[in-house]
């Protein structure tokens, strides 16, 4: 009897280790997780026109130092603008109102994160808070779209003036293309 | 002339062997229903398929994932996009390495161990016994360490692989420094239920193949210390086979 007792405790716990393995895979890998326990933080908000990429977890960083994570990401339907909620580890305080946060990629083909500079104000940002000045991801295919009908423009004004002339109104003048489209 | 000959009847000879394995699987299903009556014959062999296998199944899956993690943060880096790492490892866990390798092993630590038991079973004549007594021997003994195997494996797959990411994740984000929001954030983003589901039917078509073929091995081995020693062999030799066969069909299909 009790080594049948043993035995069984031997299975259950093989089967309940076998099937939390299971359960792991299924939402920890896939899905949004349950985090853990986070230290003392405070959030902050920034409405970007488009976050690329950008992913729920990513870091927010400030010169290059880690100082927090993105925790949310919705949709605000009045200004067609993305909303990212980003928490902020409470030992960086002191981060003043006038900041900028932009989106970065990491690398070539790396994870999107964001990365705040810090601006002149006296006074710093608080719980709740939400950055003003911010700077969209940078979408591949816009660019290349722009530098096509720039060139495509200044190809047509002139005959066959070299790339480097072709090159300097896209990067110079990007606003009126925009408009066009 | 005499070659064509004898290589049409060496086919012949694996053709029956294939069916008779066939026939062999079609006995055990028809049995299961009634043994799944024995509850507690089936969770001896789970305990002995499984449990008994923890510890080789868990150790081979940390230092999988941790070359996962050498190797795939060496190669991302070249495109300089170690944040991937997380993904990468999973993918290859979840899908190819958790499977298969746990399959091999399986074949190994647990398949060996039913062939040789069965094997000295026959050769010692207990199962001639239990006819004897109008015990049927499939049912009371074959399918419960069938059931058993099949029930493990997938249990032991998916252990393989959380330990095999934990292990990629130690030495991508502690040792070499990924960072750690990346790594489970793009691994979130990237790997999709239908990944972890290929792996959970690779695993369990392993576990049918893996069991079957230790059983039969172990059911009809000569009953002699060389014979039992051969099905021990050609357990995992055969099974080594299938599992590399089935898993190109299986990704394959899954494609």
């Amino acid at each position: 009897m009790r080594k049948s007792r043993t035995l069984d405790l031997g299975t259950g716990s093989f089967v309940l280790l076998g099937f939390a393995a299971l359960f792991f895979l299924t939402t920890q890998t896939t899905s949004r997780g349950i985090s853990l326990a986070s230290p003392p933080h405070y959030d902050l908000t920034a409405k970007f026109d488009n976050i690329g990429d950008l992913k729920v977890g990513a870091p927010v960083s400030m010169s290059g130092v880690e100082m927090g994570r993105i925790t949310k990401i919705a949709f605000d339907s009045k200004e067609y603008k993305a909303v990212v909620t980003m928490r902020i580890d409470a030992r960086y305080n002191q981060i003043p109102t006038d900041s900028d946060a932009a989106i970065y990629t990491q690398g070539l083909l790396g994870g999107k994160f964001i990365g705040l500079t810090a601006g002149g104000a006296e006074t710093y940002l608080k719980d709740k808070d939400q950055i003003d000045f911010t700077q969209s991801a940078f979408v591949l295919e816009n660019l290349i779209g722009q530098v096509l009908a720039n060139f495509t423009k200044s190809a047509g004004g002139q005959s066959d003036s070299g790339k480097s002339k072709a090159d300097a109104p896209a990067v110079a003048e990007p606003k009126p293309t925009e408009k066009t489209k | 002339m005499k070659l064509i000959q004898e290589l049409l009847e060496s086919l012949a000879e694996a053709l029956v062997g294939l069916g008779a394995v066939m026939r062999f699987l079609l006995r055990l299903v028809a049995a299961s229903p009634r043994a799944l009556l024995r509850v507690d014959l089936i969770s001896q062999q789970i305990y002995n398929a499984g449990a008994l296998s923890l510890v080789i199944i868990m150790l081979s899956g940390l230092f999988v994932g941790m070359v996962l993690g050498l190797q795939g943060f060496q190669l991302l880096q070249r495109f300089g996009s170690e944040e991937a790492l997380g993904t990468a490892a999973t993918i290859g866990l979840v899908k190819e390495l958790g499977p298969v390798v746990t399959a091999l092993l399986f074949a190994g630590r647990a398949g060996t161990a039913l062939a040789s038991e069965l094997g000295l079973m026959r050769a010692t004549d207990q199962l001639s016994a239990m006819e004897m007594m109008a015990v049927d021997p499939i049912r009371r003994v074959v399918v419960p360490r069938f059931l058993g195997g099949v029930i493990a494996m997938p249990l032991l797959a998916a252990i393989f692989s959380v330990i095999g990411i934990y292990g990629a994740q130690l030495v991508g984000v502690q040792i070499m420094g990924v960072d750690s929001g990346s790594f489970w954030s793009q691994m979130r983003g990237a790997v999709s239920l239908s990944d972890v589901n290929e792996g959970i039917v690779k695993s369990s078509i392993f576990g049918v193949t893996c069991s079957l073929i230790a059983v039969y091995q172990g059911y009809y081995a000569v009953p002699t210390a060389e014979g039992v020693g051969r099905a021990t062999t050609r357990t995992v030799v055969t099974s080594a086979v299938f599992i590399l066969f089935l898993d190109y069909l299986i990704t394959a299909a899954f494609l």
